[in-house]
């Protein structure tokens, strides 16, 4: 617990830096294009009605799909780019979150904006014409003075959003405080993800609070408030962009949003330290995400699965023997993308189906050809990837399963919906140490319908012949039998004495590189 | 002379509705016109077209022979002086800030601003300490005050009022009205001023037009159309504040009111 908090809180200046960052950006974009689509807006009734159905549609797509959404459009814009201009850009991480948080700024503001100068005393607006004010002056001098208190209260409110929906920008790549969360959600660290919520909420607190003082001297006209309110605010986005000592990485190691790839990352930048380089980490992927930013060059190597890449990438579906599959993949890879498979590590995690001890005996269940005759009267629960992919209609017409019911977890509580009995079935992972601290067994295959899944290293093609990257992932080839990467694996998912995933990547290292 | 203002055969619709319908109109410098008649007689409308709040939709407005568009409408507004009922003084901004604004748009030196916020003060009666009060604090009368300072800030020949002194308590109305009219005498204004109230239109214009649907009934001196109109309306309207002025004299006298 003590250990927990204490590695939160060093962790805390470069989330918190990025974060801060990611959010101020967002904000100062947003607010420029949401005080053009105001004026826009309170100029034209014709303008105004798509304006405001425009923030308003933004606002209903859930926040994570927005930044999910903005990473396969940026990467084929970057492509366009880089083939009309030579100039491609890196569709993961900042830019992705920077334009999702932009846009989920606006509704608040331009709906305050345009509410308040339409509210306005038409007997000023008259006055202001009368006067003879052209238009620009009446907007300057009238009407965005005297809507600025309600402007203000709309940018507090999408502050406070963005601040919130920022700690989302984790799974596409940009560290933020969600990286506590998302983590700690993997690991089951309660206190990192506990951590993360009060870190965002301070924050969203603070600068609702800054902000809340600028428009009480907006609205009361005393500018003291406004300039320490501005000063405050400026100075915490300053002290985020101080440069951090990892700025300057030189290797970026990509990982997907489990335990076993936090631990791999983690050994991984800890080799290439060892090697005299520096390298960072981008955790919490999307298992597409992964492999795409490791194309576009975003990160230099991380750890995926044969079988992922073989259906999912390469959109094989029949299954060859595991060499042939590596051999296949290794030549498709360094063709299509110039990626290099360096090797595998050892270890395979592959999906497979997995059953309460107690129950399957009780039912006289080994294979899954047994469990057939039973799928009638069970129910079936799997993460979130595990019905779309291949695997699973190949699985269910290879033996003809046919579940009650089917229910879909986060890999945590699928374990938990196990263990209390919610679901007969699980898709587990072969490595996962928690196959044995639940006492499950994992069903035989003997139709041989499921992927191998061997873990293999890659590394992006602008990386393929460095030779510190190679030098430091080498010896990792071959070296990590199942056995040792389960008990890595159980030192972090673990309910009592957890273990941090750079703790075990040290436990792993001592044992697999002798 | 040329007269001052000029109206030719002017229309404005708003839709269907006609509320200007092909109107002339002559007003020569230094004279102080109301336009009187029933609500939506076409008679704001018409005073907003002089100043462009609103465009004709056919017929032409010379100022000083010029006609108005020759200029944009913002430069023709800084030229004459507009007061309304609904006032509309800037709330962001003090006294002073209201009555310069005209000024500032054109570009004044600010000690000349500063210089004229004060003569103005002085001419329409207000202590000169208000000047940096916003209009929050300031009474229905003094807000008045200071909207028709602003008016004039920029030195217009040209006042446009459309029921200036209308919000204001009785006794506020008279005496501003009062004072208005000697600022129009003491500055060699020509103001056009619209009101419904026929006694106020009496006692301050040297001209009243009657208006109704659109086109002008009737055009003359107060003691003119006092004195009998050929159209049952505006004889009807020009003998009230007679009728009032009569019962008056009688109460005064202490005899029963003539009724």
């Amino acid at each position: 617990m003590d250990d927990s908090v204490a590695a939160a809180w060093g962790l805390l200046p470069h989330y918190l830096g990025e974060h801060v960052l990611l959010s101020a950006a967002a904000m100062g974009l947003g607010l420029v294009l949401s005080l053009l689509l105001t004026v826009a807006a309170v100029r034209s009734a014709r303008v105004r009605w798509p304006v405001l159905l425009f923030a308003s549609v933004v606002q209903t797509i859930p926040s994570l799909a927005l930044l999910a959404l903005f990473y396969p459009l940026l990467v084929a814009l970057s492509s366009l780019t880089d083939r009309l201009f030579g100039i491609g850009f890196s569709a993961l991480g900042f830019l992705p979150s920077l334009l999702a948080l932009t846009l989920y700024s606006m509704l608040p503001v331009i709906r305050n904006g345009v509410t308040g100068v339409l509210n306005l005393d038409p007997a000023v607006i008259q006055a202001a014409r009368g006067v003879g004010m052209t238009d620009w002056q009446r907007l300057t001098r009238v009407e965005l003075p005297l809507a600025a208190p309600m402007l203000m209260a709309g940018v507090r409110t999408a502050a406070v959003w963005v601040i919130g929906a920022a700690t989302l920008s984790t799974p596409v790549g940009q560290t933020s405080l969600g990286n506590y969360i998302f983590s700690g959600l993997q690991i089951q660290d309660w206190v990192s993800v506990l951590f993360g919520c009060v870190a965002a909420a301070a924050l969203a607190l603070i600068v609702d609070q800054l902000l809340g003082l600028i428009e009480s001297g907006v609205a009361t006209r005393r500018p003291a408030r406004i300039a320490i309110g501005t000063l405050a605010l400026a100075a915490g986005i300053a002290a985020a962009a101080l440069p951090r000592s990892d700025a300057d990485a030189h290797y970026v190691i990509g990982a997907k949003s489990f335990s076993e790839q936090y631990i791999l990352s983690a050994l991984m930048a800890e080799r290439i330290e060892k090697e005299g380089g520096s390298a960072t980490q981008r955790v919490g992927l999307g298992s597409v995400i992964a492999f795409e930013a490791l194309a576009a060059d975003d990160i230099d190597a991380y750890v995926d699965y044969s079988g992922t890449i073989w259906a999912n990438v390469m959109r094989r579906t029949d299954v060859p023997p595991r060499e042939a599959v590596i051999a296949q993949m290794r030549e498709w890879l360094a063709h299509e993308h110039g990626i290099l498979l360096l090797g595998t590590l050892g270890f395979e995690n592959a999906y497979a189906l997995a059953m309460r001890r107690d129950r399957a005996d009780e039912m006289r269940i080994r294979s899954i050809r047994d469990l057939a005759a039973h799928a009638r009267s069970l129910t079936m629960g799997a993460d979130f990837e595990f019905f779309a992919r291949p695997e699973w209609p190949a699985l269910r017409d290879a033996y003809g399963l046919d579940f009650a019911a089917r229910r879909e977890f986060q890999s945590t509580f699928m374990y938990q919906a196990i263990a209390s009995g919610e679901v007969d079935v699980i898709t587990a992972f072969s490595s996962d140490g928690r196959i044995a601290t639940n006492d499950l067994v994992v069903l035989d295959d003997p139709e041989g319908a499921i992927l191998p899944y061997d873990a293999i290293v890659l590394v992006a093609a602008g990386r393929a012949n460095d030779p510190l990257l190679r030098r430091a992932l080498q010896p990792l080839v071959g070296a990590i039998p199942v056995e040792l990467m389960r008990e890595a694996n159980y030192r972090v998912d673990r309910d009592t004495d957890k273990e941090s995933p750079l703790a075990a990547a040290r436990w792993l290292a001592e044992r697999a590189l002798p | 002379m040329r007269p001052l203002i000029e109206i030719h055969n002017v229309s404005r619709s708003y839709g269907a509705h006609v509320a200007v319908r092909d109107l002339g109109l002559a007003v020569p410098a230094g004279q102080f016109v109301a336009i009187v008649g029933a609500s939506g007689c076409g008679k704001t409308t018409t005073l907003k077209m002089i100043n462009r709040l609103l465009e004709p939709d056919a017929g032409e407005i010379f100022i000083a022979g010029e006609p108005t568009h020759s200029l944009p409408a913002h430069l023709l507004r800084r030229r004459i002086g507009y007061v309304f009922q609904g006032i509309g003084l800037f709330p962001h901004l003090t006294v002073a800030g209201n009555i310069g604004i005209t000024p500032q748009l054109l570009g004044w030196a600010r000690e000349k601003i500063a210089a004229r916020v004060t003569e103005l003060l002085e001419l329409v009666s207000l202590p000169a300490e208000l000047a940096s009060r916003l209009p929050a604090a300031l009474s229905g009368g003094q807000r008045q005050r200071v909207g028709i300072a602003r008016a004039l800030a920029a030195q217009p020949s040209i006042m446009l009022m459309d029921e200036p002194f209308g919000a204001l308590d009785p006794l506020t109305r008279d005496t501003l009205g009062t004072e208005y009219r000697r600022l129009h005498e003491r500055m060699g204004l020509t103001t056009l001023m619209v009101t419904h109230d026929v006694l106020e239109a009496v006692l301050l214009a040297d001209r009243i037009v009657v208006m109704r649907a659109g086109v002008i009934v009737a055009d003359g001196t107060p003691h003119e159309l006092m004195q009998g109109h050929g159209d049952d309306d505006v004889r009807a309207m020009m003998d009230m504040p007679r009728r009032q002025a009569l019962r008056v004299a009688d109460l005064l006298d202490g005899k029963p009111a003539r009724g």
